[in-house]
């Protein structure tokens, strides 16, 4: 299709000049996903009108992404099974679907095109609209989110948060009447999170549009909206009104089940009697490029592990506090400086560097805790994957499979156990993955983003687990973003600073 | 979230994009299996032929997944064509094996109507990938080679893409769908209901 | 990871601005014409005409050749192995340490080897210096491809450098969990376990990846523009010129000297 050429019947059924904000009917409408015998969502009666702002609320697995999905005309009738009916402006959503507009969670999963210009232009090229007709709207759509780099600005060289204001410039440019914004900010730094909050804001305030959005940061989207509906861990509607309304009356019930409802804290965990403290890690004067980088990942750092601690890393995005994680962890080669094994940890192995030592002789001595817990999954069973560990650390198969049972009780995860780990919520990868670090019962513990994307629910298990393990005397090093969980765990906190000269 | 195909039994928009997510999966896997089959350039390439059946794994894995007429073409070419755009050695030869490869594999999957997407038909694709492959490979750079050596060749590679690339496409399907990844391909919904 | 980022050469260039499928076109005259000639002296002569337009591709020769070095040793293999299974061939000998070769042997497997030097280089210049929208774009304008599978694919491979990053950390995390492979049966089985979870997390990209496109209309409509056009200009003729020329100055050099072979002789 040569531009230029566009299709003349296209044309004419291209996007209106002006985004006329949309109106939302449910009534007894349901929504089962092929292959499951429960419904995702039901009895969803619901109307929301015309240019109002609402907060999707809800446990996981409550179906807010699928009641997303269902708004955007992106369930396909014949790939599951629906009941009651769900309109907007009257007519189904599949046949609105030029009017919506839905923003997702992974910013690299969404973008569709090498430099930023041609990504907003991806929509209006499926609209078949003619090459002069696109690019006008794609600076318009770019001026409106304040997005400052070239139309050439390659988009795998922008961070998070620009990433998410390129897509939603992109979604913008479609000019929809319904703003759709499905947990936009969950993969972000905070410095992210409020530039994307910002963006949105602004963005609806200035058109009108009709907004529903799902954010599990939960405090920090009040402001940008009138009223919240919040979900019950089957898909049903558990309540709806104003804010103060919803977590007034159904606070409790809400924090219960994972939500992240305002004017909560996480519970301190008990003060306990701690053994005394040891150097396990030392890492001294290190440092990290990635090779053929100019600029370090991470600047030099000095910094000591002790058991009986809990250690806090935090800092901006490119601050290298995963880099660092991973340095302590044995898992990298710094470019300069050294980690080494304190006496404590090494017990007579000698004090070579943490990088040289065999692969099975760390699992045993330091357990690592990826950010996504997926990246450490083995096997292909739940059990499988707990006694993995303990069975090349030498242990003979009975002692392995209790030490693998006491595991399942201790996180909850019994009921799992022939379960392929693939195939579980997000909040059971995150307890599976701790635990397969814990099954080699190592001395250190170190964590890369522990609490990232996860619920209220399984973020206070793992401050409870992680304070237990703490007190009965290992070390424990988390990398984090999350300041809250970092207050409430840490004994003592690294922050670190963007390395000079910095990436981009 | 499924989409409707254009036509029934067309490609959807997840068929396109996941085929040519594992098509680029492997196009980055080769990048690294090229470093390693360089280096070991000088063994015996008898033996070399006995792994070959690596490079045929997009053309069974991909038409296994999502089970569409032109699957394994695609898949297979795709694999080569970004292989070649990160700057594969062998330039436009790693689309003429794409292509031949590809096509040899879609055969059989087209000689059973596009409805048969079981092991024997896998192990089948990829020994006739690999036969294709093998022929090009005399073709192109062992041409002066005697007639026995260049059956003893295509032979070991037949048998090698039949076990590497139809066993072991059908093998990561399997992981694949139990993982839970194929729920929107026909391939992952043959698991019992959750 | 530098093998899975695109390189950038200079868009000034003349290669890197002439049009993706007439840079194909051009490789794949050049491969025809070797494809067919199993002499030295064809494949030498297109490999200087290749080696000259080096200058005009917008790469270092030092960055070209980093990700060309494996066509060298490939050439050399083949030719050497092409002498140690070949047909024995009588005529005058060459010895080469304590093995009699003989010269003609020696010489057609040179040409095997330089043979597949071109073939490579010439592809390897034509992608290199192409940016793969530009070849999306010129695949779906000038080849008529399904925009669909184009653009579903240029998505796709745009990811590239985040499954490398994926690859990596499965490799640190096989680490953590005390399975870095040991031995040769150690590492074929830690790399097909990574193999599986990387595509694990490429089938769960690529469901995400597909459900934002079609939010954003993609395949909704039968028919789709293009934002940018990819045209051929007169540049772009002179380029597919020159590389007939050049194949027809190899074969013809190679038929004045009586050396050119044909394949299926």
């Amino acid at each position: 299709m040569r531009p230029g050429e566009s299709n003349r019947r296209c044309e004419l059924t291209g996007a209106p000049a002006e985004a006329a904000p949309v109106s939302i009917q449910a009534e007894g409408w349901g929504w089962r996903h092929p292959g499951r015998r429960a419904w995702a969502l039901h009895d969803i009666d619901l109307r929301i009108e015309a240019g109002e702002r609402v907060l999707l609320v809800g446990p996981s697995g409550s179906g807010k992404s699928t009641l997303l999905a269902g708004l955007a005309g992106l369930l396909d009738p014949q790939g599951g099974d629906e009941k009651g009916n769900l309109a907007l402006d009257g007519r189904p959503p599949r046949e609105a679907r030029d009017a919506t507009g839905l923003v997702f969670q992974d910013p690299e999963s969404q973008l569709v095109m090498a430099r930023a210009g041609d990504d907003v232009a991806f929509g209006l090229e499926n609209r078949c609209l003619p090459a002069d007709a696109i690019w006008p709207r794609v600076h318009a759509a770019l001026a409106a989110v304040g997005f400052a780099y070239p139309i050439d600005h390659p988009t795998d060289a922008l961070s998070g948060g620009e990433q998410q204001r390129l897509a939603i410039a992109g979604v913008m440019a479609l000019r929809p009447g319904l703003l759709l914004l499905d947990e936009p900010t969950a993969n972000l730094d905070p410095d992210g999170a409020a530039l994307v909050r910002e963006i949105v804001a602004g963005v609806v305030e200035r058109l009108g549009l009709t907004l529903v959005m799902v954010e599990h940061r939960v405090a920090d989207a009040l402001p940008l909206v009138d009223r919240v509906v919040a979900l019950d861990a089957d898909g049903a509607i558990l309540a709806d009104g104003p804010a103060s309304h919803v977590f007034t009356r159904y606070g409790d019930v809400l924090a219960d089940a994972g939500v992240w409802v305002p004017d909560r804290r996480l519970p301190a965990p008990p003060r306990r009697e701690r053994p005394s403290s040891e150097t396990l890690i030392m890492a001294d004067q290190v440092e990290f490029r990635y090779p053929g980088s100019g600029v370090p990942a991470l600047a030099r750092t000095d910094v000591q592990v002790k058991s009986a601690e809990a250690l806090a890393v935090t800092g901006p995005n490119g601050s290298g506090k995963s880099t660092l994680a991973f340095l302590l962890a044995g898992l990298l080669r710094p470019s300069g400086g050294s980690v080494v094994a304190g006496e404590a940890l090494a017990r007579g192995r000698g004090h070579d560097a943490l990088a040289g030592w065999p692969s099975r002789e760390l699992a045993t001595h330091i357990g690592t805790v990826f950010q996504d817990p997926e990246h450490q999954f083995l096997t292909g069973r739940v059990e499988d994957e707990l006694m993995l560990g303990p069975l090349r650390a030498g242990v003979e198969r009975p002692a392995a499979a209790r030490r693998a049972a006491e595991l399942l009780e201790r996180l909850h995860l019994k009921h799992l156990a022939a379960a392929n780990p693939f195939t579980l919520s997000g909040g059971e990868k995150r307890r599976l993955s701790v635990a397969t670090a814990l099954a080699a019962a190592p001395a250190a513990l170190i964590l890369d983003e522990p609490t990232f994307g996860q619920d209220r629910r399984t973020a206070i298990e793992l401050l409870d687990l992680l304070a237990a393990l703490r007190d009965q005397g290992r070390a424990i090093v988390f990398a984090t973003h999350d300041r809250e969980f970092a207050g409430v765990l840490a004994d003592r906190t690294l922050r670190l600073s963007r390395a000079t000269g910095s990436a981009p | 979230m499924t989409s409707v195909a254009a036509q029934p039994s067309g490609w959807r928009v997840v068929d396109i994009v996941v085929a040519s997510m594992l098509a680029v999966a492997f196009g980055a896997v080769f990048q690294l299996w090229n470093l390693w089959w360089n280096a070991t350039e000088f063994i015996f390439p008898p033996v070399r032929g006995a792994v070959y059946g690596v490079w045929m794994l997009p053309a069974v894995l991909v038409p296994l997944v999502v089970r569409r007429p032109g699957a394994a073409l695609y898949g297979e070419t795709a694999a080569a064509v970004i292989s070649m755009l990160f700057g594969a050695p062998w330039g436009l030869l790693t689309v003429v094996y794409g292509l031949a490869q590809g096509a040899a594999a879609e055969l059989v999957f087209a000689f059973g109507l596009y409805r048969s997407w079981r092991l024997p038909v896998a192990i089948l694709a990829g020994a006739a990938a690999g036969v294709a492959g093998a022929l090009l490979d005399l073709a192109f750079f062992y041409a002066d080679w005697a007639v026995n050596w260049q059956l003893i060749y295509s032979s070991l590679v037949g048998v090698s893409a039949a076990v590497i690339a139809g066993l072991g496409s059908w093998a990561l399907v399997q992981a694949l769908a139990q993982a839970g990844v194929l729920n929107a391909f026909a391939a992952g919904r043959e698991q019992p209901e959750v | 990871m530098r093998l899975f980022t695109p390189l950038r050469p200079d868009p000034r260039a003349f290669l890197a601005a002439a049009n993706p499928a007439i840079k194909l076109a051009a490789a794949t005259v050049l491969m025809l014409a070797l494809f067919v000639s199993v002499d030295l002296v064809t494949a030498g002569v297109v490999l200087v005409g290749l080696l000259a337009a080096v200058a005009m591709s917008g790469l270092s020769p030092r960055t070209l050749a980093g990700r060309t070095w494996p066509i060298l040793l490939t050439a050399l293999s083949v030719g050497v192995l092409n002498v140690i299974f070949g047909a024995p061939q009588g005529g005058p000998q060459v010895s080469i340490g304590v093995v009699n070769v003989s010269a003609e042997a020696l010489a057609s497997a040179a040409g095997l080897g330089l043979r597949l030097a071109g073939i490579a280089f010439s592809g390897v210049l034509a992608m290199v210096t192409t940016d793969p929208t530009r070849l999306a774009d010129s695949l779906v304008q000038q080849l008529r491809l399904s925009p669909r599978f184009a653009v579903g694919a240029l998505a796709a491979a745009r990811l590239m450098p985040i499954l490398a990053l994926d690859w990596q950390i499965l490799s640190l995390a096989r680490r953590a969990r005390g399975a870095s492979g040991q031995g040769m049966l150690g590492t074929v089985r830690v790399f097909f376990g990574k193999l599986v979870a990387l595509l694990i997390g490429s089938v769960r990209r690529g469901t995400r990846l597909a459900t934002a496109m079609e939010a954003r209309g993609f395949g909704a409509r039968q028919c789709r523009s293009s934002a940018r056009e990819e045209g051929v200009r007169q540049a772009d003729w002179l380029l597919l010129a020159g590389a007939v020329a050049l194949a027809l100055l190899a074969v013809g050099i190679s038929l004045a000297l009586g050396s050119w072979r044909f394949l299926f002789s």
